[in-house]
């Protein structure tokens, strides 16, 4: 194989490389966060606890969030054939669920400050929603991606050739869809389990 | 026309041959599938009443679904090695971070340090 202009000494692409670096550390990030909520997770000074959680309404959201990796692994396979049309829809859609995962987590949000949820109020409200508020952040940073790589297919500045850009997306969105996959089974499941056990 | 440093489709396409059979639509919608159901499971586990194993069942339906996830929708199962170290490397770094935490603070609150 001969050396690209974007090859490390390993043969691997830079950019690629570079975003599983990155993403590697993410882990650590929400590590962190996932961790600090366990930890805190019975110091609810008299507010309300993991109680409080509409396991139902979650699901369908988690649903609706893993559904978008299955558009865009699609968007990013059209990339590689060229076929750009398909490519933008599926994009499209993807960011489409993205802003419906996203709108759930804001209307929970609203229902669960309401019902007395308050941030900074007791050590798990404050580690429940920076944890899954540092989540929606990065889904809301994975849409401006989405619409701008739907935007440079548009104007030609992202070429049938160049699936690279799709991919790296693809990455960090699927990245954003798996660390779901944690906070949906360790955040909200299995502590209401333990409380109904 | 300048150079373009990126590969063409076909090339690109090439790549990802050289580690074996490249997933079609229909083997992501097959994983898409299976995710569903999957999670059809996770929340099973909150309607019905499995006892003592409810929480062992959901931890391996969750772990069934992360590596369904990396190794299909992320293409860890057919490209290099290298970035699955930094995929489970990272998820290992992150449990021993919670598991040090734990025991400081279990450790703290043993010895009246809290």
């Amino acid at each position: 194989m001969t050396a690209g202009a974007h090859e490390t000494t390993l043969g691997l692409d830079h950019r690629k490389l570079a975003m599983w670096v990155f993403l590697g550390s993410e882990f650590l990030f929400f590590g962190g966060f996932i961790a600090a909520y366990l930890l805190y997770l019975d110091t609810t000074a008299g507010g309300p606890g993991v109680e409080i959680f509409d396991i139902p309404f979650t699901t369908i959201s988690s649903f609706v969030l893993l559904m978008s990796s299955l558009t865009m692994v699609l968007a990013h396979h059209a990339h590689t054939k060229g076929d750009m049309r398909r490519m933008r829809l599926w994009v499209l859609a993807t960011a489409g669920q993205g802003a419906v995962f996203l709108g759930g987590q804001v209307f929970e949000f609203n229902v669960f400050w309401r019902e007395g949820l308050i941030y900074g109020d007791s050590p798990f409200a404050s580690a429940f929603y920076t944890l899954t508020g540092f989540h929606g952040i990065h889904v809301f940073i994975g849409i401006l991606m989405l619409l701008g790589l739907y935007s440079l297919t548009l104007t030609g500045k992202i070429k049938p050739g160049q699936p690279i850009k799709t991919e790296m997306i693809g990455l960090y969105w699927h990245f954003v869809d798996i660390i779901w996959v944690l906070i949906f089974g360790v955040v909200y499941l299995i502590p209401e389990l333990a409380l109904l056990e | 026309m300048s150079a373009n440093p990126e590969t063409s489709a076909p090339q690109a396409d090439a790549e990802h041959d050289e580690h074996g059979h490249h997933p079609t639509p229909r083997d992501y919608v097959r994983i898409a599938l299976i995710l569903a159901v999957l999670t059809l499971m996770e929340y099973s586990t909150y309607v019905f009443d499995f006892g003592g194993l409810g929480i062992p069942l959901l931890v391996v339906l969750i772990a069934v679904k992360f590596v369904y996830v990396a190794s299909w929708f992320m293409h860890l199962k057919f490209d290099t090695k290298i970035f699955s170290r930094f995929m489970y490397g990272g998820l290992a770094l992150a449990f021993t971070l919670y598991v040090l935490t734990l025991i400081i603070i279990l450790f703290a609150s043993a010895t009246g340090m809290e």
